[in-house]
């Protein structure tokens, strides 16, 4: 399998080095630095427990098929197949297009803002799939769809379908953070890629980085 | 070890967006605060989280909980630069109040309202929704905002025309989109792992 990239959003987003984008994620070091610690830890983690890494390329490339970015799904599905020995990789393009929809929706808790809920699909693997993922990594999609698109109607039964298909509570934590992580490496790669398409402002922003750089003495 | 969820049956769910201060209750076992290992502190960043449910019930993972803390730390308070703070925590209540997590809105709603000294503005984003109606450079923030949280991300050229006619540079414009990216990572644990506790009535 072919390591990381030494900077995963950057490589998403198609950011080279020396570019006005990489002067400006430069100007967020630390948060920079630790995007891609959070990609380690959830992909590459020195201390695995109990999630495997197909388990966690099979729900990657799944959240990342639900979000419709190009280069973040290609990039997801071909780790998944360097780990796949179950012929998973295969049931994910029909789930995902079984599962696509339009969030964020969901319902608040009865009150004042009822007349905000907006309904939307529950969605369950497909049982030729299931077949294919098992109850487990089928749990895991299932849990995956409402935090990617009705994360308000997440509820205690919810986690206890996963903790009924053979999650633990330290499982979940992780499985959580690796979905929700890549609602935020997404965006931010989305949000980088249509501020990179504008090109207006381009030389000024450039020349205001290169400003801040030599006022800030790191040249 | 069979497992169920936690449940508080006596809780009674706020159910409007506020700025008062909220509690959380966590619906997994958090790990035992006696139990945590110098890897766990590390996980927790400041020894302080450690009184939180919310934390130590992340911390059972507590590399990823180590780095998801400091990029949130980074995006929010580097302040030397960039966009001012009130106007980070408005791309964080804006995110918050679309994705419907009624705990991260109250919390980033009131520090968007304590960096601001604009209140009642903010109430109105809580109040009326991102449609609301602010002035031009609130609304483009929470527009933007707003747009990324969108699954999929509806965020294009329109938002950061948009961004930049507000008078937002290249730096501001991606702590806006660092600060939105970011809620969509915190509003879907908070949402998914416990729920909010009502403001504690102190009236003294």
């Amino acid at each position: 399998m072919s390591a990381a990239p030494a900077d995963v959003i950057d490589f998403l987003a198609g950011i080279e080095p020396g570019s006005f984008l990489s002067a400006i994620r430069d100007r967020r070091a630390q948060a920079r630095e630790n995007a891609q610690k959070s990609y380690l830890a959830l992909f590459e983690p020195e201390v695995p427990g109990d999630v495997t890494a197909l388990e966690r390329y099979a729900v990657a490339a799944f959240v990342a098929g639900l979000h419709r970015q190009p280069a973040v799904s290609e990039f997801y599905a071909a780790r998944l197949r360097d780990h796949d020995d179950a012929g998973i990789a295969q049931v994910i393009p029909s789930e995902v297009s079984r599962a696509a929809t339009e969030g964020p929706y969901g319902r608040y808790p009865e009150g004042p803002l009822t007349v905000e809920d907006v309904d939307g699909p529950d969605y369950r693997v497909s049982p030729a799939s299931e077949a294919v993922l098992g109850r487990r990594l089928s749990a895991a999609f299932e849990h995956a769809h409402l935090l990617v698109f009705h994360p308000r109607d997440a509820s205690p039964a919810a986690l206890q379908k996963l903790l009924d298909a053979g999650w633990s509570a330290t499982d979940i934590v992780t499985l959580s953070q690796l979905v929700s992580f890549l609602a935020f490496q997404i965006r931010v790669v989305a949000g980088l890629r249509a501020l990179a398409a504008t090109s207006s402002h381009r030389a000024s922003a450039l020349e205001t980085v290169f400003t801040g750089v030599l006022a800030s003495g790191h040249v | 070890m069979s497992q169920t969820t936690l449940a508080h049956p006596d809780n009674r769910e706020p159910v409007a967006f506020t700025q008062e201060e909220l509690g959380w209750l966590p619906w997994l076992e958090p790990f035992p605060a006696d139990q945590l290992t110098e890897r766990h502190w590390a996980g927790l960043v400041d020894a302080s989280r450690a009184k939180s449910p919310y934390f130590l019930l992340l911390a059972r993972d507590p590399d990823i909980l180590q780095a998801r803390t400091k990029t949130d730390k980074d995006i929010f308070y580097n302040t030397s630069n960039g966009l001012p703070r009130a106007e980070r925590e408005l791309a964080a209540a804006a995110t918050s109040r679309s994705n419907g997590c009624i705990f991260c809105a109250s919390v980033h709603a009131r520090f968007a309202s304590q960096y601001s000294k604009r209140k009642e503005d903010v109430q109105r984003l809580l109040d009326e929704g991102v449609e609301a109606d602010i002035d031009d450079r609130w609304n483009a923030i929470v527009n933007a905002s707003a747009a990324l949280t969108a699954t999929p991300p509806a965020f294009g050229e329109a938002h950061i025309q948009e961004l930049r006619a507000a008078g937002l540079d290249e730096l501001e414009i991606v702590d806006v989109i660092n600060g939105a990216a970011f809620f969509n990572w915190a509003n879907r644990l908070m949402l998914s792992l416990g729920e909010p506790t009502p403001p504690a009535r102190t009236n003294s």
